[in-house]
């Protein structure tokens, strides 16, 4: 079976700003892929780069065995209707002055589909994500988050693509929206057998999302497996203390956790050897050394001093 | 209560607004004693911004107050006059903003700016910046005397949500008020700030009223717990009362719809369906009966806030049943 | 605030949004109803005025106001009122196509430049700045005195050296949007420039321009009647706002009729447009619009 999304060593630079360092995954057909990071690891920039709205210097993107990274906007334009995105901010990435209805059918629009009834599609995408059919009417700005949230699920799923890259599924929702947002990207994952990547830095989400998922560190994995094993038993010091870093509301599970001192370094200043090594509670003197990128039972991890 | 430091009585605030008057928050009542760390919860449309700007008085030229008191050591700040109000602010009370890359000037350096906030001391200048230092290390900010040159741009969002934290408390405040102050932060730093603070806590002794609608980070840091849910409180209580025994419904379904909650896999997340209700158009009745699985009819008026044990509060009818059978 | 938001009405047509939201400002009010009169006598002018504004009847030249000439005559017995009311429609011949012309094409090139390759931004702020290098007022006697007064050249220089203001405006809006998310999510569908302009970027800018439109369209009625005070607008016969003035000021001792009539609708014109700008400004954008 050809995955159908192969990232191999895809690097991007801004200037001078080294920002993704080679980033390997693959997606299989049907399966969800969470790329977990906290800000300034480059989570954001791998997505955009896939989807070709971000420089890649250097590095392979193969979408269904094709390889596109590099192949230019007109080359691109018929994948895009097999490659949907979702974006963080669930109201700011809707263009404010079109309706609801123009909104969720605009990609019938850019790809020219003169022949479908739009406004039959809007019924049926507005029902697909349980929002009223007489919100077809309304403009972004009269939108909840939740709400616009699902419209932004709507329009990606207009074109039924094979897959979907969701920037911050869940950021800017209330909690007791997000389950919902979870809940009905799980099914419509189901029932029309979508692959995804999820981008995130909320491990709760990951959780009850993702089959496998990846840790991003200053633009390079460092720990990658299934969302299972990686839960149960993180081998990278850095996931741990992300899973670690993980407040539960409950008042008697306090302080049971790794401390993880200081912020990231700076991407114009990247350490020598281990990158996380200055703030690794595990880190000794081998660590100064280029870590290594080790795989044991589909569980791979970057580092010489493993949990 | 004679340690409260912040007393709020039937706080009654309206929105003037085209589409009628807009009953931000109804009688809210708590209060927070001195030297606690009070959390207020809630989700979007709570009217926990109102609250804030109501107590500082930070108010939009459309807001009435239609009832109530704000007492700061047993004065009300909703009669007090404007000056006073102004002399609390940043002394008395100090706020810590959401956004930490927005709560500085970005065209003075920190240093001057922990020096200009110290204007009403008499204190000479050299000394002011000897005190900028102390704090900034106080925050755990490495190289203090170093950095005080340098401007916001050259702090990262934790380093400037901790030197906001630093500023607010030079002047020894009574009452620190944390406006969601870790949400634009990563978990990592969420954790080391909810340290910072809790430490800082200690050290000063001020009251903390921390404002979040992150449960984990509620249920870590504070003594007390407020809930709010479309301008009311529905529930009040210690955490460990509120998080393992909650008496009010939407405070329940919150809880358990937090995902941090659920450790396995779950094919089906919860969560509580429908919308917050309109607050120009108020329903009759309990505020949450719309969303509500165990509404009933006593639910079409308005639940009052009761104890249920010395220090826990809900405002549902729910507990009435159970006190009577 | 999401609360507000959700039980907003079902939309009405924008412009009707607009319009309400003018009436309810008192000063956009009073913008709408001065520029209104003004447009709608110009449009009528032909029906309104009492007397052929280009008429001559010396026996009644320089008369104070009456029943007969509301606004008294000139030197050469022609009705003021009238000509005032010609002039406005002048006055509008010159300011609306300079100023829509300008926008159209500041709006179209301060796009491209915005959203267009690095080079192509260079060569337009080149073309922009080089022709904002032009003092208005100096170009259009320089032009007029090059290729003789008329209509047509006020046109043509005032919307010539107002297109940099529309396109530099238009272009710091289209930088300001080309990062947003949703500018990328149109991308991310495979829309094509065209599309994002026109269709996504072009809503969201007009607004801004559209005020700008409306509070420089007095400068230029001023531009028209200073020219026209020099000679150099209109020809003499037709009636304009700034010829007006100018023989009224030449005969300032003998009657102060004519000064007023001229200086005026000047002043009236500029406040309503301005005041209207200013309203329309608070009431265009939806974001804004929503906290009402």
């Amino acid at each position: 079976m050809t995955a159908i999304l192969e990232v191999k060593g895809l690097q991007t630079n801004y200037g001078d700003v080294n920002v993704l360092a080679g980033v390997d995954f693959t997606v299989q057909p049907g399966e969800t892929y969470a790329m977990v990071g906290e800000s300034g690891s480059g989570k954001t920039t791998v997505i955009r780069a896939i989807a070709g709205l971000a420089p890649a210097q250097a590095g392979s993107v193969k979408f269904d065995g094709k390889e596109i990274r590099g192949i230019g906007e007109a080359a691109m334009r018929p994948l895009r209707k097999d490659i949907a995105m979702m974006f963080q901010d669930p109201t700011g990435s809707l263009s404010p002055r079109l309706t609801i209805r123009n909104l969720i059918t605009e990609p019938y629009k850019i790809q020219g589909m003169k022949d479908r009834d739009l406004d039959a599609e809007a019924k049926r995408l507005l029902e697909m994500v349980n929002l009223p059919s007489h919100f077809a009417d309304r403009y972004p700005y009269q939108l909840s988050g939740g709400q616009a949230r699902r419209v932004g699920v709507a329009r990606a799923l207009a074109l039924e693509p094979k897959l979907i890259l969701a920037d911050e599924p869940t950021a800017g929702l209330d909690v007791s929206v997000q389950g919902e947002l979870l809940n009905l990207l799980n099914a419509l994952r189901e029932r029309l057998g979508l692959s995804m990547v999820i981008i995130t830095h909320n491990l709760n989400v990951v959780r009850h999302v993702a089959d496998r998922m990846g840790i991003l560190y200053l633009g390079r994995l460092v720990e990658e497996g299934t969302t299972e094993d990686i839960f149960k038993s993180p081998r990278h010091p850095y996931t741990n203390c992300l899973l670690s870093a993980n407040p539960e509301p409950d008042p008697d599970a306090r302080l049971e956790r790794i401390a993880l001192t200081g912020e990231p370094p700076s991407l114009l200043n990247r350490p020598s050897g281990c990158e996380f090594r200055e703030r690794c509670p595990m880190a000794s003197d081998i660590c100064t050394n280029t870590p290594i990128w080790e795989t044991a039972k589909g569980h791979g991890i970057r580092c010489l001093t493993p949990l | 209560m004679s340690d409260a430091l912040l007393e709020i009585d039937n706080l009654c605030v309206d929105y003037e607004t085209a589409r009628g008057d807009l009953k931000a928050l109804r009688d809210i009542t708590f209060n927070i004693n001195k030297g606690e760390i009070v959390g207020i919860v809630g989700e979007s449309g709570c009217g926990k911004s109102t609250l804030i700007s109501a107590i500082l008085r930070l108010i939009a030229p459309n807001t009435r107050f239609r009832n109530g008191e704000i007492r700061f050591k047993g004065e009300d700040l909703l009669t007090a006059s404007e000056e006073k109000i102004r002399s609390l602010r940043g002394s008395d009370i100090s706020i810590v903003f959401q956004d930490p890359m927005q709560t500085h000037n970005p065209v003075i350096s920190i240093g001057n700016q922990m020096v200009d906030i110290q204007h009403r001391s008499k204190a000479p200048k050299a000394e002011k910046r000897a005190y900028a230092a102390k704090m900034l290390a106080a925050v755990g900010i490495p190289d203090p005397d170093a950095r005080l040159n340098q401007y916001p741009h050259e702090f990262s969002g934790g380093m400037r949500q901790r030197i906001a934290i630093a500023m607010a408390l030079m002047s020894e405040p009574d009452l620190l008020i944390a406006d969601e102050p870790t949400t634009a932060l990563d978990a990592t730093l969420e954790v080391q700030i909810i340290e910072r603070l809790k430490n800082l806590q200690k050290d000063f002794g001020c009251s903390i009223l921390f404002i979040s609608h992150h449960l984990g980070v509620i249920a870590e840091l504070c003594d007390r717990v407020v809930v709010m849910y479309a301008g009311a409180v529905v529930e009040s209580g210690t955490v460990r009362e509120v998080f393992h025994n909650p008496k009010h419904p939407y405070t329940k379904r919150l809880i358990e719809c937090d995902p941090g909650h659920i450790k396995e896999r779950a094919r089906v997340l919860p969560t509580i369906p429908g919308e917050v209700p309109d607050l120009a158009n108020l329903p009759s009745g309990c505020i949450f009966r719309d969303r509500c699985l165990q509404a009933m009819d006593r639910c079409t008026s308005v639940p009052p806030l009761t104890d249920i044990t010395e220090s826990q509060r809900a405002a549902c009818w729910l507990n009435h049943m159970e006190a009577a059978e | 605030m999401t609360v507000a938001a959700t039980n907003t009405p079902k939309s009405q047509s924008e412009l009707g949004i607009i319009l309400k939201g003018v009436c309810k400002d008192p000063l956009g009010l009073m913008g709408l109803i001065i520029v209104g009169t003004i447009v709608i006598s110009a449009l009528l002018a032909t029906w309104i005025v009492p007397y052929d504004p280009i008429a001559m009847n010396i026996k009644d030249r320089m008369q104070g106001p009456s029943f007969a000439h509301l606004l008294g005559t000139d030197q050469l017995g022609r009705d003021t009122f009238s000509r005032v009311i010609m002039g406005g429609r002048v006055a509008l011949k010159v300011a609306l196509p300079a100023i829509f012309g300008a926008m159209a094409i500041g709006l179209t090139l301060g796009m491209i430049a915005g959203y267009g390759p690095k080079w192509l931004d260079n060569l337009l702020m080149l073309f922009f700045d080089t022709i904002r290098s032009f003092p208005t007022v100096m170009f259009a006697l320089a032009v007029v005195a090059l290729v003789g007064p008329s209509l047509q050249t006020v046109v043509i220089v005032v919307m010539a050296t107002s297109i940099p203001t529309y396109g530099r405006v238009a272009r710091t809006q289209t930088l300001t949007l080309r990062n947003s998310e949703f500018i990328l999510a149109e991308r991310s569908m495979g829309a094509k420039m065209s599309r994002i302009l026109g269709v996504h970027m072009l809503p969201n800018i007009i607004g801004v321009l559209a005020v700008l439109a409306a509070m420089d369209i007095p400068g230029v009625i001023a531009l028209e009647a200073g020219l026209s005070f020099l000679g150099l607008g209109v020809k003499p016969p037709t009636p304009s706002w700034g010829a007006l003035l100018k023989d009224g000021y030449a005969l300032i001792r003998q009657t102060p009729w004519l000064v007023i009539a001229g200086g005026l609708p000047i002043i009236l014109a500029t406040l309503g447009f301005t005041f209207l700008g200013e309203s329309l400004r608070d009431v265009v954008d939806p974001k804004l619009r929503k906290n009402r």
